[in-house]
């Protein structure tokens, strides 16, 4: 009886948001990969004027048989790979000098994190503009200033080379998020005590000792936190490419994109599919997050 | 004690967050539960700036004035050229909650809301309103589907038209007012061009180039072969065809290379401004060089794609009655303006369109849409590919997945043209 009473309370307060998840999360999630188990391909399918049927994985089978799925993936896997490498290394760079009390450093902190207020849609536009692929006479944006400098060899074509063009659509999301990893690396420099520091210098670690076995072993779980932050919100990349290009650009296609040209298609099952699929690739990053987290604090 | 006020803040936006997720939810049927069913009227479109802006407001006003006891309730929605709107309608069709009428491209692209069974069949308001005889043959053919019209055109515009920059041609040896009879010649026009250092012909993206590729198709193989392509009774995979992409490939070769990152008016724009010689784009382009303050001949020159002469490649707004709209007498009050000579005078005469009914009042149009609505009344008339005339949404959108996919050079010509005919389900 004791018991209950003191079960009832805290699972009363957090009903409420269960009742919220199972439905808008969970059960969004299940109804979504009921429709792409099915053939509902069309608009008359998906208002009910025609009945659908169970097709099995016959749409994960055909989106990752077909060229198109699979460059989408390819692009995926670069701007992932490449927005990962650019925002860590530049935070961490960031974050390191700032990390040493110097003058301006609040200035320099607030000039770094300030291009995360701006929204991925306002600063695509302006991207849109500098990452003109115009060369030679009629070059602008980013190709006409290497000409003023001097620098002619850089200009290039940017997002429109059918391969490499997502990395250019990296380059903003790198300049946006690199001063949010910089905030969390400085939490995590400033979360050092300076006692650790000055015991590792009186049993006389050099510089490059007391970084390499103090400070970035401490620093592990914040460099994992970013990676998993960041990882996640480019996998989930939609507006800052949009704004960029347009959805019917085959060099710019991510599987966001393609949920999105499926949804107006009106083929629902093939959109839902993707989302499935998106869904999966996010869970693969997660999910041992989660769990490594987890198990450390239950270690603890 | 850090946490808490952190839990409480999570709590309270999250509480903020429902409480806007209510307040949306309920104003979507707000209008409909109060007084009877014609006493307003929802409008849904994408027109909410420039001239298209202007022509709903001037059809408004005729609007005032056949109804004035139905008030117009604006429901335009901004934002790419149309498909933020439809994203929009499409899920408000979804969830059953309709406007009371929405724009759509008349012809093919109706066909999903139809086998949706998601808009009403209109065919008796045509014999209310009159509107049987006020369209021409031609279009009301284009618009029956198995028997029935779902829809009432506001408009009329071309998509095959050359807009070109008679001071670029003559710098390039070119006479402004030459003819071209096929797109050979107009190709050879073009190599003078770029010999300049000029754009011979420029082009956004990609819709803009399945814009170019219908009137390619179109003028080599001629208005049976082209609208054949869309009822199946010409080969998608056939040596014409290929020919004619051969064409396509080879004036894709000649445009602007940041075609991708641009939309329509970038395009128009430079011809405007001289770095660019021909632009093909529906006659909406009109506005943008009145706009420069442009006359004909002397600023700009427009003529039917090369080899497309006496055909017309038509393209209408028209505006439809959703079943279960909630004001269905505003809608058909609203669908009777549309329909009307009055609204259609005056609302074209704002869009630089031209009216859809043979009988409007037109001796005040500009001189384009006098040459449109003379070629209306006489040419063939075929439905336009790009703008939702020819085919449904989906088969749209594989071929212009598959024309992106061409002109990036991620594919060849034998794999596009093999796109192709899958996308026309071939």
């Amino acid at each position: 009886m004791n018991g209950v009473r003191k079960v009832w309370p805290p699972l009363l307060m957090l009903a409420p948001s269960l009742v919220v998840l199972a439905v808008f999360v969970y059960g969004l999630i299940a109804a979504n990969f009921t429709t792409s188990i099915t053939d509902n391909h069309t608009a008359a399918q998906a208002t009910g004027q025609q009945p659908t049927s169970f097709v099995g994985l016959d749409n994960y089978v055909g989106l990752l048989a077909t060229d198109d799925f699979q460059h989408s993936l390819m692009n995926l896997l670069l701007f992932t790979g490449v927005f990962l490498a650019g925002s860590m290394v530049m935070g961490f760079m960031w974050a390191w000098i700032l990390e040493r009390p110097a003058r301006g450093e609040g200035l320099f902190r607030a000039v770094y994190l300030f291009p995360m207020a701006v929204s991925f849609v306002a600063s695509g536009v302006v991207w849109r503009w500098l990452l003109n692929s115009n060369q030679g006479e009629n070059a602008s944006g980013l190709n006409r200033l290497f000409q003023m400098i001097g620098l002619d060899a850089l200009q290039n074509n940017w997002w429109n080379n059918i391969t490499f063009g997502i990395i250019a659509i990296a380059i903003p999301a790198i300049w946006q998020l690199s001063g949010y990893v910089m905030a969390l690396f400085l939490a995590g420099f400033r979360g050092i005590p300076d006692e650790l520091r000055e015991a590792a210098r009186m049993d006389g670690a050099s510089e490059w000792q007391l970084y390499r076995y103090v400070l970035f072993p401490q620093l592990a779980p914040v460099a994992l936190s970013a990676l998993v932050i960041i990882g996640h919100m480019s996998l989930k990349s939609f507006d800052l490419i949009m704004s960029i290009s347009k959805a019917a650009n085959y060099q710019t296609k991510v599987p966001a994109v393609d949920m999105f040209v499926f949804k107006s298609s009106f083929d629902y099952a093939n959109s839902a599919a993707v989302g499935t699929v998106l869904l999966v690739i996010v869970a693969v990053v997660i999910i041992p997050y989660l769990w490594w987290t987890n198990r450390k604090e239950n270690t603890r | 004690m850090k946490r808490t006020r952190v839990l409480t803040t999570v709590a309270g936006v999250a509480a903020a967050g429902l409480a806007l997720a209510g307040c949306s939810g309920g104003g979507g049927d707000g209008g409909g539960s109060e007084g009877g069913s014609g006493d307003e009227v929802e409008v849904f479109t994408w027109w909410a700036a420039g001239t298209e802006k202007a022509g709903l407001d001037a059809l408004v006003e005729v609007f005032d004035e056949q109804h004035p006891d139905v008030e117009f309730v604006n429901g335009a929605v901004a934002g790419g050229a149309g498909s933020a709107a439809k994203d929009l309608l499409q899920s408000r069709l979804q969830a059953g909650d309709p406007p009371d009428t929405f724009q759509a491209h008349a012809g093919a692209e109706l066909q999903d809301y139809i086998d949706a069974a998601q808009v009403e069949d209109v065919s008796d308001l045509y014999d209310e309103f009159g509107l049987t005889e006020a369209f021409p043959e031609d279009l009301l053919d284009r618009l029956t589907v198995d028997g029935a019209i779902y829809s009432v055109p506001a408009n009329i515009h071309r998509a095959n038209v050359v807009w070109a920059n008679p001071g670029v041609l003559e710098e390039s040896g070119l006479d402004p007012a030459a003819e071209y009879a096929s797109i050979d010649e107009w190709i050879e026009a073009m190599e003078a061009v770029e010999a300049t250092g000029k754009t011979p012909l420029s082009v956004a993206t990609t819709w803009t180039q399945v814009n170019l590729l219908e009137t390619v198709l179109l003028a080599d193989l001629g208005a049976e072969g082209y609208e054949g392509l869309w009822s199946g009774e010409t080969d998608w995979t056939g040596s014409d065809v290929t020919a004619s992409l051969e064409h396509f490939e080879t004036l894709m070769g000649f445009t602007n290379t940041d075609r991708d990152g641009l939309d329509w008016p970038d395009a128009t724009q430079q011809i405007i401004d001289g770095q660019a010689a021909f632009n093909v784009m529906g006659d909406w382009a009109e506005a943008s060089f009145a706009e420069a303050g442009f006359e004909a001949p002397a600023d700009y020159v427009y003529f039917p794609v090369p080899g497309t002469e006496g055909v017309f490649d038509f393209l209408a707004d028209s505006f439809t009655l959703p079943v279960g709209a909630p004001h269905p007498d505003g809608a058909k009050a609203w669908l009777e303006t549309v329909g009307s000579a009055d609204g259609q005078t005056a609302f074209n005469q704002a869009k630089g369109s031209i009216p859809a009914r043979t009988d409007a009042d037109t001796s005040e149009f500009g001189a384009y849409q006098q040459t449109a609505i003379t070629s209306f009344a006489e040419d063939t008339i075929v439905s336009s590919l790009a703008h939702g005339a020819a085919t449904p949404v989906a088969m749209l959108n594989q071929i212009t997945d598959a024309t992106s996919k061409f002109t990036t050079g991620a594919s060849d010509l034998a794999t596009y043209q093999e796109e192709l005919a899958a996308a026309a389900g071939e």
